[in-house]
């Protein structure tokens, strides 16, 4: 069997391809836990996404409202902790009371900003694009500012969630195991992402608020005229949004780091976007194209922590190390350009609505 | 809509029209430098200091102080007006064919590092021949950052802003990888571009107003003429105002979107070849700017319109420039020029609230055709 693969592997061209075949199935275990490490914030981008269009709002200041969701998450951590002290991690997930108390306020903080949006998106009918570019706008500014104010006293975080911990016999498992393990053995709002994705699909399809939001989304007169006050409805699917849009955030500085560093969502509010498009605006599918994008990510972490040994090491050294850097943005752009022309957004997506206006 | 009505051509008829025109981003402006004064105050206990109702006469005195208390300041001012000037008449030029180009931090870089790689060729060549050629080089990276994005959405509908980001972001790598690879100074222990030699522009007043800044303000009045005065302006005019209609009069949308945004992305580059020609003279791998957001900044303040772009970039140039010295005086951080500046677009894109409440009658809200953004978001290719 070895001999058979270093056979294979020794093939010219088509030997470095099976070399990373091997490479990828090598690292599965560690892969798949952090491409789904990795998509969790896309994954609450790319939902809150889905909540604003299918009811007619485009939102592109989820980038900031995540950034300002991590951002509060953490600076409410530090405070809470001067003077409520640690406390006791809880033994699943590692609950605290100064973390329930900052996640609290980051969701919080998300949907005020997300409050905003709606006003100038629904109420002042300002032009959606522009009015999520400068929730983006305050968002890099004011933490940026607070920020530097904040570090010149270096203060201690509240520390961050702790992941479920799997049996490592479980977690050995072939496949299953890691599959197992991927999913589960992630913090409270990785595993909430993946409830709620799949929460919001039975809703959307299935419930009374969903076929409302769709409407709404489609065509909001004929929504108006049965009954449906679109306006109410579009204020609240954007504030529910914001508050996905904010745990996908608080994600970011309470359970994959525990700290915060100025524009730390690095585009991942517009890769979630992507996401949402190349997913047809459904929850099930924004999740999967999210996953898609994590992986490529993840793909290139594990490059870095573990280099491909052989000659597919050595092909990997001379590719510079800046192109697994940009990897997912390049992913994003190539899958976004060949999927996007069959995938059509809800009619009223980004159009303001006037019950006055003829249509 | 009201009736179109013959312009009052009295001196009185021309102050009004002139006020309804920068009514507006004045108040934006007044506001939210008042906002900015409360910020400050409110954040001081944060780091730990009393609150202080005087510090933002400080820091605003600092500010003043700094982008044109004295002579040199001005040109200070000048030398960061520059580059958002340029790249601010590329986001409004894109505003105008209804495109909203994200992308000028990217185009901005690339066009910087293109000038260096073009620079290098002809570092030892005449002045007259390197200057031309760094410069083009520019032109040609941010043009070609632009034009991907402009393509994708030609002709598959993907939208512009997130490509843009995206490119964004695969400029800082590709920055990276040529400042510490291909184009890296030889023997260096950091990952730092070699000079520019005989490309750099000369210093043509004080201490650093290098040709760069008078190159800005000569496009100007060219990017003005492309708009107003030729057929393809008005053709980009057309498109941004309603695609439909302007495919139907004959026009190619399509190659018009291309061609807009490949301008825009020039525009950006010239920027960034000329910051990099006239001040730094090299990139290191993690260069960083501000140029690409403020110049979105820019264009909306200046409502995509060539001389309101003027006025605007030399505000947020003097900001820019004037930051640091507040920093030292009041020790408020310079990143509260970003905060200013959302809330200066925060009341300008709000403005029905303003001119309900300050009763301004007559005052035009309009910030150009952006209504057609929004409007192509997600949507199939363009025909």
């Amino acid at each position: 069997m070895d001999q058979l693969i270093n056979g294979l592997y020794g093939i010219p061209v088509a030997g470095l391809i099976f070399q990373a075949v091997g490479y990828i199935v090598d690292q599965l275990p560690f892969l798949s836990h952090a491409a789904v490490a990795i998509s969790i914030p896309i994954i609450f981008a790319a939902l809150c996404g889905v909540v604003c269009e299918r009811s007619g709002v485009v939102n592109i200041g989820l980038e900031g409202i995540m950034l300002t969701a991590a951002f509060v998450g953490w600076v409410v951590g530090v405070v809470a902790t001067q003077f409520l002290g640690h406390g006791d991690p809880t033994p699943l997930f590692g609950f605290t009371l100064p973390l329930i108390i900052a996640l609290v306020s980051a969701v919080a903080a998300g949907m005020l900003l997300s409050l905003l949006h709606a006003w100038l998106a629904i109420s002042v009918r300002a032009d959606q694009i522009i009015s999520g570019t400068i929730i983006n706008i305050i968002a890099l500014g004011l933490t940026g500012y607070l920020i530097s104010l904040i570090s010149q006293s270096s203060p201690k975080g509240a520390g961050s969630f702790t992941p479920l911990a799997i049996p490592q016999n479980v977690a050995n498992l072939p496949v299953v195991g890691w599959l197992i393990n991927a999913v589960f053995n992630q913090g409270p709002i990785a595993i909430s992402a993946i409830v709620l994705t799949v929460v919001l699909q039975i809703l959307l399809f299935r419930s009374r608020w969903g076929l409302r939001t769709r409407s709404v989304g489609e065509h909001p007169k004929a929504a108006e005229t049965v009954g449906i006050d679109v306006v109410k409805l579009r204020y609240r699917n954007v504030v529910a949004g914001g508050a996905l849009a904010a745990l996908g955030g608080a994600y970011l500085s309470m359970e994959l780091t525990n700290s915060f560093q100025p524009g730390m969502t690095q585009g991942r509010g517009f890769i979630g976007l992507a996401a949402m498009i190349v997913g047809r605006w459904t929850p099930l599918g924004a999740f999967g194209a999210a996953v898609l994008f994590g992986s490529a990510q993840a793909i290139s972490s594990s490059i870095t922590f573990a280099p491909p040994t052989g000659s597919l090491g050595d092909f990997m050294n001379q590719v510079p190390p800046q192109l697994f850097d940009a990897l997912p943005y390049l992913v994003t752009i190539i899958i976004l350009a060949g999927l996007i022309g069959r995938s059509t957004p809800p009619a009223a997506d980004g159009q303001p609505y006037s019950r006055e206006a003829a249509t | 809509m009201s009736v179109a009505q013959p312009p009052d051509r009295s001196l009185s008829g021309r102050i009004r029209a002139a006020w309804g025109i920068v009514a507006l981003p004045l108040l934006s402006i007044l506001l939210a430098l008042i906002v900015g004064a409360l910020v400050m105050i409110l954040s001081a206990p944060i780091a730990g200091k009393p609150v202080d109702l005087g510090l933002p006469l400080t820091a605003y005195g600092a500010l003043f102080q700094g982008s044109v208390g004295n002579f040199d300041a001005i040109i200070g001012t000048l030398r960061t007006t520059a580059p958002l000037l340029l790249a601010g008449l590329g986001i409004g030029l894109g505003f105008k064919a209804g495109l909203f180009n994200i992308g000028a931090q990217g185009q901005f870089l690339i066009g910087g590092i293109a000038s260096i790689a073009f620079a290098q060729l002809v570092h030892d060549m005449d002045p007259l021949i390197a200057i031309p050629f760094a410069l083009l080089g520019g032109i040609l990276g941010g043009a070609l950052w632009a034009f991907i994005p402009g393509v994708l959405k030609a002709t598959r509908g993907a939208h512009e802003v997130v490509t843009t980001i995206m490119m964004n972001y695969i400029a800082l790598s590709t920055l990276s990888y040529l400042a510490s690879g291909p184009l890296k100074l030889p023997l260096s222990p950091q990952p730092v571009t070699a000079g520019v030699g005989n490309a750099a522009l000369p210093i043509l007043l004080g201490r650093d107003g290098h040709l760069g800044i008078l190159i800005a303000f000569l496009v100007v009045p060219l990017v003005w003429f492309l708009l107003y005065r030729t057929t393809r302006g008005f053709e980009i005019r057309a498109v941004g105002a309603n695609p439909d209609a302007a495919r139907y009069a004959g026009m190619k949308p399509r190659r018009l979107i291309i061609l807009t945004m490949s301008i825009a992305g020039g525009l950006a580059g010239l920027a960034g070849a000329g910051n990099i020609l006239g001040v730094n003279h090299q990139m290191s791998a993690s260069f960083s700017t501000t140029v690409g957001f403020d110049a979105i900044t820019v264009a909306l303040l200046g409502r995509s319109n060539p001389v309101g772009i003027v006025f605007a970039s030399l505000l947020l140039g003097a900001m820019r420039a004037g930051a640091p010295l507040m920093q030292i005086e009041a020790g408020v951080p310079v990143e509260l020029v970003d905060v200013v500046q959302a809330i200066i677009l925060l009341f300008l894109v709000a403005n029905a609230v303003l001119r309900r409440f300050f009763r301004l009658r007559g005052v035009s809200a309009n910030l150009g055709t952006t209504e057609t953004m929004t409007a192509t978001y997600g949507s199939e290719a363009i025909r």
